[in-house]
């Protein structure tokens, strides 16, 4: 349980979430550094190989530990996350490490991308300047969630940023590259969603049938490719 | 385990919402997989002990009630959970208690007349090949179960091999129903950002009566009462994890709890967590619920959950027939009336089958 005022909370700061989850805060903003603690805190986790951690949930700025209570109690997994805590922060930054960089075709515009238009306009650029700007940069994955296989990504230019649309679609189609605010991002699978839709991409972003099922893992990078069709 | 392709159960009535649930999808959350898995996990539990499966096999999870379905081999199944009028070949039976089935028998479940979900366990576990580790349905991604969606009429469902000779008869010692009742108190552990929240905000939560609204489902219950105040005015944070009982506050400030069908992460503060032990009661909440809330310690919850992996356990199971031994036609037929229930039962060289009471009336 957190006790102390918001505005003087110091991190990194452990909270539970119930009697099966120890949640590991290291900033309460969205920051690349913080993210990079993040997924080396996981890796520290991971090779500590602690027999009652059942699952990790890396997020932004936090780390979820689920716990079997039955295994380690509260008191014993708390310290113990504690002292690994620590361990991880001193070791981090002496080896920047070079994350993985999923490259993605996209069909840009026409059916594909059916706001890439409406887009431009508001941001007052030219079609190819908004493609231009969107697929030259890299975006961090800060997080995987919403729905399988769905990336958070950060970084997008703020000259393309447009609000969600006033009603969102019934259906997007799977693939589908999007803009929401300042963020990006590509829709897996259908399913409903708001995003402004500036093109599609034929990689097949979540299989179930893989032992790797998601082509974009936490802490990875994505680059978009602009190409002219998606047939392969 | 060895397939029998001819061990099946037909779909005759799937009901509003029947589904293939185990205990869920664990190790893909952080790809954004959500976990899915039986919303009452007590029921899930009891019905595989009762029928000698792993705590694991995958059972169906019966929304409301109104199925039928047929065995094509003879197997031993239970039914627990929400209550219902149950028969099997128009026998009745008993919620909580395991049955011999013949070959071609039909169970059936009549509409649930206390708690939401009832559960149908049948030794060996249904047998359709799990998706990244587990048989769960969820059906907003499409994942798990028959393709990722409920049963429909028709349906041929495969079961596994059962564990040598299962028993029949039996009942879990001590097996209190989760049927919720119209009024449930549920036991809280409050965090992970509980320091969002304003005093009265968190006295609003722990001395106010909520009901369960009807735009409710296994993501979650939204729940209608009074407003819980956050300190700031707003209750957006940062996206990140949430887990099972989570209990967010979104900007109108009426929480909402989230269940097993959750989606991975979440960004609004999240008030408390639900006691594991509690979760099974709100699988059971049908929209109108009352629900009250205390707050316990972590302490307090983790020895709770000890306490129920003690009443889970296979040496808790005990036979409800009565040592009555008949001859009838040269077999040894032992008969007795369940204690919980109205049903009579009657075990012919270990198998006990249902039997219509009728045909157990004392002549002359």
């Amino acid at each position: 349980m957190a006790s102390s005022e918001t505005s003087s909370t110091t991190y990194p700061r452990l909270v539970t979430a119930g009697d099966s989850a120890i949640v590991i805060e290291l900033g309460s903003e969205i920051d690349p550094n913080v993210n990079n603690q993040i997924y080396s805190l996981v890796k520290t986790l991971e090779m500590a190989d602690i027999e009652a951690i059942r699952e990790l949930v890396p997020t932004y700025r936090s780390l979820l530990v689920n716990y079997d209570p039955l295994v380690s109690g509260f008191a014993e997994m708390n310290e113990r996350l504690m002292d690994l805590v620590d361990f991880s922060k001193d070791r981090a930054g002496t080896e920047p490490e070079q994350a993985r960089i999923v490259e993605l075709p996209v069909v840009y515009g026409g059916d594909d991308g059916p706001d890439l238009d409406s887009l431009a306009e508001h941001a007052s650029l030219s079609v190819q300047e908004v493609i231009d700007i969107h697929s030259g940069i890299d975006y961090r994955v800060y997080m995987i969630g919403f729905a399988p296989g769905f990336p958070y990504l950060g970084g997008l230019d703020k000259r393309i940023a447009m609000p969600r649309l006033k009603t969102p679609r019934v259906s997007v189609p799977a693939g589908s590259v999007g803009i929401a605010e300042s963020q990006t991002g590509v829709y897996p699978n259908a399913s409903p969603g708001g995003w402004q839709l500036i093109g599609r991409t034929p990689a097949k972003l979540f299989d179930v049938s893989s032992k790797s099922p998601s082509m974009i893992t936490p802490g990875s990078k994505v680059r978009f490719v602009p190409v002219k069709s998606r047939d392969r | 385990m060895t397939d029998n392709p001819s061990r099946t159960i037909l779909v005759v009535q799937p009901g509003p919402m029947t589904l293939v649930q185990d205990r869920g999808r664990f190790g893909f959350q952080q790809l954004g997989v959500s976990v899915s898995g039986a919303v009452d996990i007590d029921a899930l539990d009891t019905a595989n002990l009762l029928v000698g499966n792993d705590s694991n096999a995958a059972c169906l999870e019966v929304m409301l009630g109104g199925l039928e379905i047929e065995f094509s081999n003879a197997v031993v199944i239970a039914v627990t959970g929400a209550e219902s009028d149950l028969t099997i070949d128009d026998v009745p039976i008993s919620l909580g208690v395991s049955y011999f089935v013949h070959a071609g028998a039909r169970l059936e479940l009549g509409l649930v007349n206390n708690g939401l979900r009832a559960y149908i366990a049948v030794g060996g576990g249904i047998e359709i090949a799990p998706v990244l580790g587990s048989r769960s349905t969820h059906l907003a991604s499409g994942i798990g179960g028959i393709d990722g969606r409920a049963l429909i009429t028709g349906d041929v469902i495969y079961l596994g091999q059962s564990s040598d000779a299962v028993a029949s008869g039996l009942l879990l010692e001590d097996d209190s129903p989760t049927s919720s009742g119209s009024e449930i108190n549920v036991r809280i552990v409050l965090g992970p950002q509980d320091d969002e929240f304003s005093d009265s905000g968190i006295a609003s939560l722990l001395n106010s009566t909520y009901t369960v609204s009807d735009q409710s489902n296994r993501q979650g219950l939204r729940l209608d009462g009074p407003v819980i105040e956050s300190k700031s005015g707003r209750y957006d944070i940062v996206s990140d994890a949430v887990v099972n009982g989570s209990i967010q506050v979104p900007g109108d400030g009426k929480p909402i709890l989230l269940l097993a069908d959750r989606q991975t992460t979440g960004g609004y503060a999240k008030i408390a967590t639900v006691a594991t032990v509690d979760l099974p009661r709100l699988g059971q909440a049908g929209p109108g619920t009352k629900i009250t809330f205390s707050a316990i310690t972590i302490e307090e919850s983790q020895e709770l959950l000890a306490v129920r992996s003690e009443r889970f356990n296979p040496k808790n199971l005990v036979s409800i027939v009565e040592k009555i031994s008949l001859k009838v036609d040269g077999d040894d037929i032992v008969v007795g009336v369940a204690d919980n229930g109205s049903s009579a039962l009657a075990a012919v060289e270990g198998n006990t089958y249902p039997v219509s009471v009728e045909e157990y009336t004392p002549a002359g």
